[in-house]
């Protein structure tokens, strides 16, 4: 158990501070008290209606990604590793999105699907759907307790309040607007968080590189710290894995850059949730390539704030206590921000926490009642009995999510483990979709067996490297490995079974497989979707481009 | 639904108006601590101005276009072109 005595971390907030927090958390009860009105069908609660424009589901779909734990550990790998963490934006995320918007959409909104397991199902098999909603819903309730679980041991140390009163005030904040309003409300005070989030990185940014004297100031600084000249480059080292990644181009760009990520993005429900609420195919299209280009930027907010802890906090770095990595955010708040934006900048984290917890319990509410309940358990039931399904299972999802979290301030390293855990469920799911996609003649059952046996090739991979029986030199090292074996192990097995099983005919795989049957890609086209920057290809492209080009200073 | 500009909007404006006051009267320890930048006050311009645009935004546009295109073939014609196999 953690050291609960009073840390160094504590903030002192005063008034202000305390109106600004206060003012939020009334402001997301009150969406969700306004978005209860406009749930009647289990549709509006599930998928927002598919009524909404592209900037909101664009928006929602950065901010599900940004949460708490991503905002810190990026800061923290950007104080450890230097501009390497670059790769984790900027290889690790943006081709993904823009190959989710451009080529998946079509085949995800297109064929109507409500979820990604239900894609699975109509594309395979009822084995191949259930064993995916089984774990992904499995693996949100447990990530959703992480998430609470960190919360609560940053409220602890910031504010000071107890871990259980924490962990119960933010689940009882986030049950009750996604109960009231579903993914509308979860969408809404996504939107809000996103802008809210940035406004509470900017003063610790800003504050942050005037200590160290602007950026040229920062740049010698880094020199001279512990991570050297090194901690200013991104590809230049990567000939071999003497970096502080201690990874290499190859493992960089097939490991982080393509398995790790497109399994992340291209198939994770929570994410691609939102993409499937937006009004039209144009406006699902649109999703992640609007989100692409907070994305691109986001470093700038959670990179420099690392890269100024480094070298303006004395022994930062320690394996325990308040001087971890993880805390270098925090650290700079407490040490840098006056009273006001400090305010800001606490609901900005707290905003961050309830945004990744949302994203995963309005994710598992959606597999829980369509892919789980209605599919196996109560068929035919009217819309208004799944509608309180969703209700309920909301809730229980919550309520275990509390169990979870308590269980990890139980065993503080759980979290860890859990974490690159569930991260191996998803390169074999983005091998077998990929395959799926592209080739036609891909069976059923190659699908289910080329999911279980990928799966539990990366699982076995992790567990040797736990065992210490495999080495990989790092946990980054494992996840490449093990999510590249899981990977190619179902294209082996997918092939292999296919050739001894029937596929599916052209009329069951219309608009699931590239080429095959009609996907309606104007469905619904607004009079505005058609403006020239609106056009899916451009966006895609210059985000690309983009993506590129800002690596040449960090070079 | 209603539009999501006024949530923004508004909660924006009044986190602006009210870090651009406490700004104005910071005691000098505050900006001190802030390496001598006054940062409540940029800030809570910034995020006036941010909320001011979104009410703005709303204010002149107040419906996104809900009008369906007219014709389908026009409306297929730029989309289609990239990405063949999904024809109509």
């Amino acid at each position: 158990m953690r050291e609960l005595a009073e840390s160094s971390l504590r903030l002192h907030l005063g008034a202000v501070d305390d109106v600004i927090v206060l003012l939020y958390f009334v402001t997301v009860l009150g969406v969700g008290l306004v978005a209860r009105r406009a749930v009647r069908t289990s549709n509006d609660f599930f998928l927002s209606g598919r009524a909404l424009p592209a900037w909101v589901t664009g928006l929602a779909f950065v901010s599900a990604n940004l949460g708490a734990i991503e905002m810190l550990g990026m800061a923290a790998n950007g104080a450890q590793y230097g501009a390497m963490t670059l790769h984790y934006y900027w290889v690790g995320a943006i081709p993904a999105m823009v190959f989710l918007g451009l080529v998946m959409m079509p085949f995800y909104y297109g064929s109507q699907v409500r979820s990604v397991p239900e894609y699975l199902r109509r594309r395979f098999n009822d084995q191949a759907h259930l064993f995916n909603a089984i774990t992904f819903a499995v693996a949100q309730l447990l990530i959703a307790g992480i998430n609470l679980f960190a919360l609560a041991l940053v409220v602890h140390d910031l504010l000071g309040w107890p871990l259980w009163t924490a962990i119960l005030v933010a689940a009882a904040v986030v049950l009750a607007y996604i109960t009231l309003g579903g993914l509308s409300s979860a969408i809404y005070n996504e939107v809000l968080q996103f802008f809210v989030i940035l406004a509470g990185l900017l003063p610790v940014t800003i504050v942050g590189l005037v200590r160290v004297g602007g950026i040229n100031g920062l740049a010698e600084k880094v020199r001279q710290s512990s991570l050297g000249d090194a901690g200013l480059h991104t590809w230049s080292g990567t000939a071999s894995s003497g970096n502080p990644l201690a990874a290499n181009w190859f493992g960089i760009i097939f490991g982080l850059g393509f398995v790790l990520s497109f399994g992340y993005w291209t198939t994770n429900f929570a994410e691609v949730q939102r993409a499937l609420s937006a009004r039209n195919m144009s406006a699902a299209r649109r999703t992640p390539l609007i989100a692409a280009y907070p994305k691109l930027l986001i470093p700038v907010l959670t990179v420099i704030p690392g890269l100024v802890a480094l070298v303006t906090i004395h022994g930062l770095g320690a394996k325990t206590g308040d001087l971890q990595y993880n805390n270098a955010i925090p650290l700079l708040m407490r040490d840098l921000l006056p009273n006001g934006v400090l305010g800001i900048a606490v609901t900005g984290l707290l905003a961050a926490f309830m945004a990744g917890m949302a994203a995963n319990i309005s994710g598992f509410n959606t597999v829980f009642t369509y892919d789980i309940w209605q599919a196996y358990l109560a068929k035919n039931r009217p819309d208004g009995y799944y509608l309180s399904v969703g209700r309920v299972a909301t809730v229980l999802g919550v309520a275990i999510g509390i169990g979870t979290a308590f269980l990890a301030a139980g065993y503080n390293n759980i979290m860890n483990y859990l974490q690159a855990l569930f991260s191996l469920f998803n390169a074999p799911l983005f091998a077998a979709f990929i395959i799926a996609l592209f080739w036609k003649r891909m069976t059923a059952w190659a699908g289910f067996w080329g999911l279980l046996s990928g799966t539990a090739a990366a699982l076995t991979v992790y567990g040797l490297y736990l065992a210490k029986v495999l080495h990989f030199g790092s946990d980054l090292g494992e996840s490449f490995w093990g999510a590249g074996i899981g990977f190619v192990v179902v294209g082996v097995v997918a092939a292999l079974v296919t050739a001894v099983t029937r596929p599916k005919s052209d009329e069951e795989l219309s608009g699931l497989v590239w080429g095959v049957g009609r996907t309606r890609i104007s469905a619904g086209v607004l009079a505005g979707d058609r403006a020239w920057y609106r056009n899916p290809w451009l966006l895609g492209g210059v985000a690309m481009t983009l993506a590129i080009v800002l690596y040449v200073p960090f070079w | 639904m209603f539009d999501l500009r006024w949530l923004i909007g508004g909660l924006f404006t009044v986190y602006g108006v009210l870090l651009t006051v406490v700004g104005m009267f910071d005691p000098p320890g505050q900006v001190a601590k802030a390496q001598g930048v006054r940062i409540n006050l940029w800030v809570g311009l910034g995020m006036l101005v941010l909320g001011l645009l979104f009410l703005l935004w709303r204010l002149l546009s107040p419906d996104q276009p809900e009008r369906p295109a007219g014709v389908p073939e026009q409306a297929t014609s730029r989309d289609e072109e990239p990405v063949a196999a999904y024809r109509d």
